[in-house]
């Protein structure tokens, strides 16, 4: 989308990722998605009287990661308290760092040349969830309220961008090159269906060359397509605000996935008062630089840089490929297609089945090793499998692992005699007379008809190209 | 009743079980505790569970642990997993908690027996117990005058011979101030020996949990049992509990004991008169006086109520009615949080919540909390440059004898000054001991205070006992 004359956007964003630890964030319990509520809870993450929170060192290191990844400077750190009211955090304040994160500055080069700043990456621990019954469904005016607090004290770091963003497109490949960047470092699954990233954009517009406008936060967008709308819908209101001669109020406004808009959420009147000091239940934070070493090695490459190097094996780069090689990259799922391509499987083969089957898989990828993965691929390529046949087995696989040669013996997928082809299409010639002579007369769209027999007979193991040739041949 | 070391060793040689002591402790509470008000909730169930088990590791040769049989109170605002856990507050009220302090789980451990849950001051904001949601309690050396507090209730058990052992806590005198008031040992051990997970926290910094026993060595043997790095309190000192009995008899020959006018002045005449006694016994005793000032305690009251209140306004915010303890139904969660928060908190700890929340607000935070933390930090440095010239402090606990009831309630600043001597040590977070030494108005007892540097626990106690002896316990 663009804007009306002159205009500019600017976003920043802050993107909250909950950090894949084995236990929360200041207690022993299990940090899991999907447990049935208030299950996953202890004396700690749930703020009882008396109880005292105790760093998890790993969510430091995932934090380390992110920073170094991110070009920051790791610094020695405090954590603070952020007060304020609210039903799912049960201390009623929330345990976050403020003057001194601990990653300070940085920056992220994204695919397109652009760089975009990061201000800071800090560490914070996560709200349980609220869900309002009956009512408004808000918070106030519904009839009854539920708080699960399995997520209470999750480990988050929230990376905060500068506000060099300038399209809605721009903020979607921020988040997705973040995303990467987030999963390669083992620091998250980057899953923002399950609220693993949850995103806040910071939107203002102003003409180009002025100084900035007043911005507006929007909350809690979930998913790359949400980002982008609200972005897009959010600048062009205050546009069309401005140009009607209007004033932006500086606010919190909620976006609508189905009416596609935002609304206000609550207006700031002021700055928000949360009355932030140091945490005197926790000691700072100060990692040496023999542990910064430690987190910086064990970091492999990057997205970009693997991007870089995954699209040098292609011979011929179509944008069509490239953008295979992307999706490949975001989901991290180069590393089967780089094994394959050393095994002699073509690059191109290895990087549509990843970008297909794997990407559709992505959940239960460890049933997939690499070595089922290039065998799959290789028998492909040498014809014992047929595509359909290899996409058949990868799912196989990715369902419930195996052996890639049982799983096609017990398919009965077996490679077809030379000559056979044409033997069968005649075989279904004969028997369906009626939609051969149809074919004759010219209608196309009985080769599909005539592929499908074939395929049936040979368990998908007939080229569907070969098949269409002996039609013609016959026709 | 007998001394904790007494006990101890007559229950782990079998000459005395275990049941027979918790039924002195508990005869001893049925006779008073409606007159004095002294525990809140008597767990008789539970510890007579508990004393029959020693009782049965006892026969079967086990050592059941340096405090075998000794019936202990606990301050109420210390968690004991399925024992009602108040903090003398109603918005707790029927609370449970489900987990054990460290310091219970270590008292188990060391063969005690809690008995129950005593008074204090609510969230443990007050210098008398007055401030209890649940009736004060009364001073057994006088039931006319207070305790003191916020311990009162478990300096009092001590006092009546309930047990020979309590636990308080003390976040700017809590424990030492009703010590002296009651005529007992009272320690405020360095910040971090004691692990403070589980006990309910007023100012988080400031707190520490500590003994409150008639004599020095039973003080020693109770801190022993519960001092020690707990992975479970991140500002727990790494190392592991020191040992303190051994060096009881220590003595304080050759020490530089510094008195320091400070932790006098202003103090009335009978306190003083004390002070001065125990100087002449110090150096009876082998040590040397040195007369310092340190201007920079004349501030930590102030410092005090800033810290202290602001830690506080954070530390019970989670007291909202969403999960626990008292909830006040209104139309909406906000409603609910207000109305809950209105009618559970007493005067105090609101008057305190409020000078917190003002002292932390955007606009506000520089002048006073941030002001206050530099005088902490100025105190901290006093503190070190004294103990260049002395090994040990020595000053006054209280200005005063246990006071009459009502006396101070109507003044907030007349009962804060109460902790004028004791504060010091909370914010160096260095520990302090108050012995009973000498009698002052109305015969009731003066306590003085001794004060060292960081883990300087085992000479404190040395120290204390020579006052102890002086004072006429054997």
């Amino acid at each position: 989308m663009s804007l009306s004359d002159g205009w500019e956007m600017v976003v920043g964003l802050e993107v909250h990722t909950e950090l894949k630890t084995k236990t929360k964030m200041f207690c022993g319990c299990p940090n899991a998605f999907g447990a049935a509520p208030n299950t996953n809870v202890c004396p700690i993450c749930l703020g009882l009287p008396g109880s005292l929170p105790v760093l998890n060192v790993r969510a430091v290191e995932l934090a380390m990661a992110i920073g170094t990844a991110l070009h920051s400077t790791i610094s020695p750190s405090t954590f603070h308290r952020k007060n304020y009211f609210y039903p799912d955090m049960p201390k009623d304040f929330q345990i976050s760092q403020y003057d001194l994160p601990i990653n300070a500055g940085g920056y992220l080069d994204l695919p397109d040349g652009s760089t975009v700043s990061i201000e800071r990456a800090h560490l914070e621990e996560d709200t349980g969830k609220s869900t309002h019954l009956g009512g408004s469904g808000r918070i106030h005016g519904a009839d009854r309220s539920l708080v699960d607090y399995n997520r209470s004290g999750v480990p988050l770091v929230e990376i905060v961008s500068g506000p060099d963003i300038r399209s809605a497109a721009q903020a979607r490949a921020y988040v997705g090159e973040l995303r990467g960047i987030l999963i390669a470092t083992g620091a998250s699954d980057g899953r923002m269906e399950e609220g693993s990233m949850r995103i806040d954009a910071n939107v203002s517009v102003r003409k180009s060359g002025e100084p900035f406008g007043t911005r507006c936060e929007i909350k809690n967008l979930n998913s790359l397509r949400s980002l982008q709308r609200a972005i897009d819908f959010e600048a062009q209101r205050q546009i069309d605000l401005l140009d009607k001669g209007g004033k932006i109020r500086q606010e919190t406004r909620h976006w609508d996935e189905i009416l596609a808009t935002t609304s206000t959420m609550r207006v700031k009147e002021e700055a928000d008062d949360y009355r932030y000091f140091r945490e005197p239940d926790l000691v700072d934070l100060i990692p040496d630089q023999a542990w910064q070493d430690r987190v910086r090695d064990a970091l492999g490459p990057m997205p970009a840089e693997r991007r870089a190097l995954l699209s040098a094996r292609l011979s011929s780069p179509t944008d069509a490929l490239l953008g295979a090689v992307e999706v490949v990259i975001d989901l991290g799922l180069d590393g089967y297609v780089n094994g394959a391509i050393d095994a002699n499987v073509a690059p191109e083969l290895a990087i549509a089945r990843a970008a297909n089957e794997l990407a559709a898989g992505i959940d239960t990828l460890d049933h997939l090793t690499l070595a089922s993965f290039v065998e799959t691929l290789s028998m492909e390529q040498s014809g014992d499998l047929s595509a359909t046949q290899a996409k058949t087995v990868l799912l196989e696989l990715l369902a419930k692992s195996g052996d890639p040669k049982d799983i096609a013996a017990t398919r009965g997928f077996e490679r077809l005699a030379s000559g056979a082809v044409g033997d069968i299409v005649a075989a279904v010639i004969e028997a369906n007379p009626d939609e051969w002579s149809r074919y004759r007369e010219g209608d196309e769209k009985l080769a599909q008809f005539f592929i499908g027999q074939v395929m049936a007979r040979t368990k998908g193991q007939a080229n569907g190209k070969e098949v269409i040739a002996e039609l013609q041949t016959r026709r | 009743m007998n001394s904790a070391e007494q006990i101890a060793r007559d229950v782990q040689s079998g000459s005395m079980s275990a049941t027979s002591v918790l039924e002195m402790s508990l005869d001893a509470i049925r006779a008073r505790n409606e007159e004095l008000n002294v525990f809140l909730y008597v767990d008789e169930e539970g510890a007579l569970e508990a004393a029959t088990n020693i009782d049965a590791r006892v026969a079967k040769g086990e050592n059941v642990g340096p405090l075998a049989g000794v019936p202990i109170a606990l301050k109420d605002n210390l968690c004991q997993d399925g024992i009602p856990t108040t903090c003398s507050s109603k918005i707790l009220e029927g609370w449970r908690p489900p987990y054990n302090a460290t310091v219970v789980e270590r008292l188990f451990a060391a063969g005690a027996v809690p008995v129950g849950k005593t008074n204090l001051d609510e969230f443990a904001m007050g210098s008398s117990t007055e401030n209890s949601a649940f009736g004060p309690t009364r001073n057994p050396l006088n039931p006319s005058r207070v305790p003191g507090g916020s311990s009162g209730g478990s300096a009092a058990a001590v006092a009546a011979d309930m047990t020979p052992l309590a636990l308080g806590s003390d976040t700017g005198g809590s424990i030492r101030q009703p010590a002296a008031l009651c005529g007992l040992v009272g320690m405020k051990p360095s910040y971090g020996l004691v692990s403070r997970y589980g006990l309910i926290a007023f100012a988080s910094s400031l707190d520490q949990i500590g003994p409150l026993t008639k004599s020095v060595t039973d003080a020693a043997m109770l801190l022993e049992a519960i001092a020690g790095h707990d992975v479970m309190d991140s500002t727990s000192l790494p190392e592991p509990a020191p040992s303190l009995i051994a060096h009881v008899n220590d003595g304080v020959a050759g020490k530089r004991i510094g008195l320091v006018r400070e932790l006098f002045d202003g103090a009335d005449e009978d306190v003083v008169a004390s002070v001065e006694l125990a100087v002449e016994a110090l150096r009876e005793a082998g040590a040397t006086i040195v007369e310092l000032s340190v201007p920079e305690f004349r501030l930590g009251l102030s410092a005090y109520y800033l810290i202290a209140p602001a830690e506080a306004s954070s530390n019970l915010a989670r007291f909202d009615g969403v999960r626990y303890g008292l909830r006040v139904n209104e139309a909406d969660v906000t409603a609910m949080m207000e109305a809950t928060r209105t009618a559970g908190f007493g005067d105090e700890v609101k008057r305190r919540i409020m000078l917190g929340t003002y002292a932390l607000s955007a606009g506000y935070f520089d002048a006073y909390y941030g002001q206050a933390l530099k005088v902490r930090t100025l105190t901290i440095d006093a503190f070190a440059r004294a103990y260049l010239q002395a090994d040990l402090l020595l000053g006054a606990t209280t200005p005063s004898v246990a006071f009459e009831f009502g006396s101070k309630t109507s003044n907030p600043m007349a009962m804060y000054l109460s902790d004028v001597f004791t504060i010091p040590s909370n914010l160096s977070g260095e520990p302090a001991i108050s012995v009973p030494f000498g009698t002052g108005e109305a015969g009731l007892p003066t306590g003085v205070q001794l004060l060292g540097p960081g883990r300087s626990e085992a000479q404190l106690f040395a120290a204390a006992r020579v006052l102890e002896i002086a004072n006429g316990r054997p």
